[in-house]
């Protein structure tokens, strides 16, 4: 079985973002780009599917600009066997992503398909759901653990309540939630040998995608600030305050 | 124009947070129409023809609703779309999980965590956890839109009339089925409508010490929240988790325990009206959020926090 992961290159989970002058987006000019944290979950997931002699091959995947091939390069070095990159220097919106992903499926037919649930840039949470909808796939979202059993996966999933457990014939999609596992770090030796590792680049149009944003961005604004309050002094000042002056208990 | 709001609820009782993705669709202009699918819901469906403001309700009462699995919510709501302008969740785990399957399946975007409607076509919705609000203009003819619930003051829960109607249940999936749920117990208010919430963080230490801010909890009747770092050591059950990836909570008043207050935290609670924050590190960024910040060791404080609230 293949499995196919997907990661995307967004700003460091570390560093804040800026909204830029011209008010359209954020300034990521000159700043430090990683792989989102939830696909670092997926990577290591697939890996360790892999490691447990479940799967033979993990593709990493990742759509955007050509610095994305750097992404790709750290789920190779974490231990993916080849990567796949659909380059284009449109923003992608969520849609055209999944459906980008659908068609690279539809060419290398994995049995397991595993994306972050969100990516840290636009906490969008779409990406995942949408290509099974496109495969027509079973969706596990948010998994905190995962157990191929044949041809069929349990997954627990983190819900409103806690959590819950589904059984999903595949293949299948999982996308994951923060408990699912902890990620390896690449090491020195993986990195050297994965810039030998092969890494495919595609286009959009070689894949008859229409990727076309369906959301025109207005503006983009910095959210509005809360002012820092007072340092009080004491248990019982503070309980004076919530009943006084805020009125909250 | 028509807005179907997708009813959050568990079969037995239509959850607070479908009040407030009413309110965003009033926003929207035109109808609202409810749908309740479900197994044994007529309760929740009576109780949604009361909501202010809902024109119609629609009721599936069906096996394959029971437990909201996308794979069988997801073309029964595209099967309704075409009567309808916008198709509105709510930003929980299954409004997530649903709405954009639905999107897809309709060829239509998906709008996430909406927080303000600026138009029948025009909604902000934060990204960067929180750090940027990006207004954004949709072009399609059926707007596929998540809510956030915290963000919209919810409709009043009686004084409708709407009339109840059946409909039919669309095609089910067998390439899943539903195995069990294991959720938190809990007998105070549900973590994202408590008027109070009491969140711990890594300061806590182990699970056992969430003890106190159990107790402190019961006497504020307040829900006991999270930071990630917390949900992580295991302290606290996945659920607790409050911020950018975990629950967005907007309390009258938010009371940040043993919590530094990273921006992914940050996200999930700054726009609680009264924040408090105790810590024993004066530089944490908590305080630069808190209206009433204390700086001193939560082993001290709790204690004396909640025996001042017991002594009333």
């Amino acid at each position: 079985m293949k499995i196919l992961v997907a990661v995307k290159r967004v700003l460091d989970y570390n560093v804040k973002a800026r909204v830029n002058a011209e008010g359209t987006g954020i300034d990521l000019a000159n700043v430090k780009m990683s792989m989102n944290p939830f696909d670092e979950i997926a990577v290591e997931e697939a890996l360790r599917i892999k490691e447990a002699g479940k799967a033979d091959e993990v593709i990493a995947v990742s759509m955007g600009v050509s610095q994305s091939q750097e992404t790709i390069r750290t789920a190779l070095a974490m231990g993916a066997d080849r990567g796949i990159l659909v380059e284009t220097e449109e923003e992608l919106q969520p849609l055209a992503v999944a459906k980008l992903l659908a068609a690279i499926a539809k060419r290398e037919e994995p049995g397991l398909v595993i994306v972050g649930k969100q990516a840290i840039d636009d906490d969008s949470n779409q990406t995942g759901q949408m290509f099974a909808a496109l495969m027509d796939w079973p969706q596990a979202t948010f998994a905190s653990e995962v157990e191929i059993n044949g041809d069929k996966m349990k997954v627990t999933r983190e819900v409103d309540g806690g959590l819950e457990s589904i059984d999903v014939a595949m293949p299948a999609l999982v996308t994951t939630d923060l408990r699912l596992n902890e990620p390896r770090y690449a090491k020195l030796p993986n990195i050297m040998k994965a810039k030998k590792k092969p890494l495919d680049t595609l286009t959009p149009a070689e894949l008859e995608v229409d990727i076309t944003s369906r959301l025109k961005v207005v503006k983009v604004e910095e959210p509005e600030q809360r002012k820092a309050g007072e340092i009080v002094g004491s248990v019982a000042d503070l309980v004076d305050k919530l009943k006084n002056e805020a009125k909250v208990i | 124009m028509t807005t179907l709001v997708i009813a959050d609820h568990d079969n037995n009782e239509l959850k607070p947070s479908t009040l407030s993705v009413v309110s965003a669709a009033q926003k929207v202009g035109g109808d609202v129409v409810v749908l309740v699918a479900g197994q044994n819901c007529g309760a929740v469906a009576e109780s949604a023809a009361k909501v202010a403001g809902v024109s119609k309700v629609l009721q599936c009462d069906d096996a394959a609703y029971a437990n909201q699995l996308a794979e069988n919510m997801a073309p029964f709501i595209e099967g309704l779309a075409a009567d309808y302008s916008h198709i509105m969740f709510a930003n929980t785990a299954s409004g997530k999980n649903i709405m954009p399957r639905v999107a897809a399946k309709l060829d239509m975007a998906g709008i996430s965590d909406i927080t303000e409607v600026v138009g029948a076509d025009t909604y902000i919705r934060p990204i960067y956890a929180g750090n940027a609000m990006m207004t954004v203009q949709s072009g399609d003819s059926c707007q596929l839109i998540t809510v956030r619930t915290t963000a919209f003051d919810p409709v009043a829960a009686e004084g409708g009339s709407a009339s109840v109607e059946s409909v039919g249940a669309g095609s089910v999936s067998d390439k899943v089925s539903w195995i069990g749920q294991e959720l938190t117990k809990s007998d105070r208010p549900e973590l994202t409508s408590a008027s109070i919430v009491v969140s711990g963080g890594r300061g806590m230490q182990n699970g056992e010490n969430f003890a106190m801010l159990e107790a402190l909890a019961e006497k504020l009747n307040a829900a006991v929240g999270a930071s990630r770092a917390a949900v992580d050591a295991g302290f606290v059950p996945n659920d607790y988790q409050v911020g950018q990836t975990g629950k967005v909570v907007a309390p009258d008043l938010y009371i940040a325990i043993g919590i530094s207050g990273a921006i992914q935290h940050l996200a999930g609670m700054k726009d609680s009206k009264v924040i408090v924050a105790i810590n024993k590190d004066e530089e944490a960024p908590i305080f630069q959020v808190a209206d009433y910040g204390l700086v001193a060791d939560l082993f001290d404080a709790v204690p004396e926090l909640d025996a001042a609230l017991a002594a009333g």
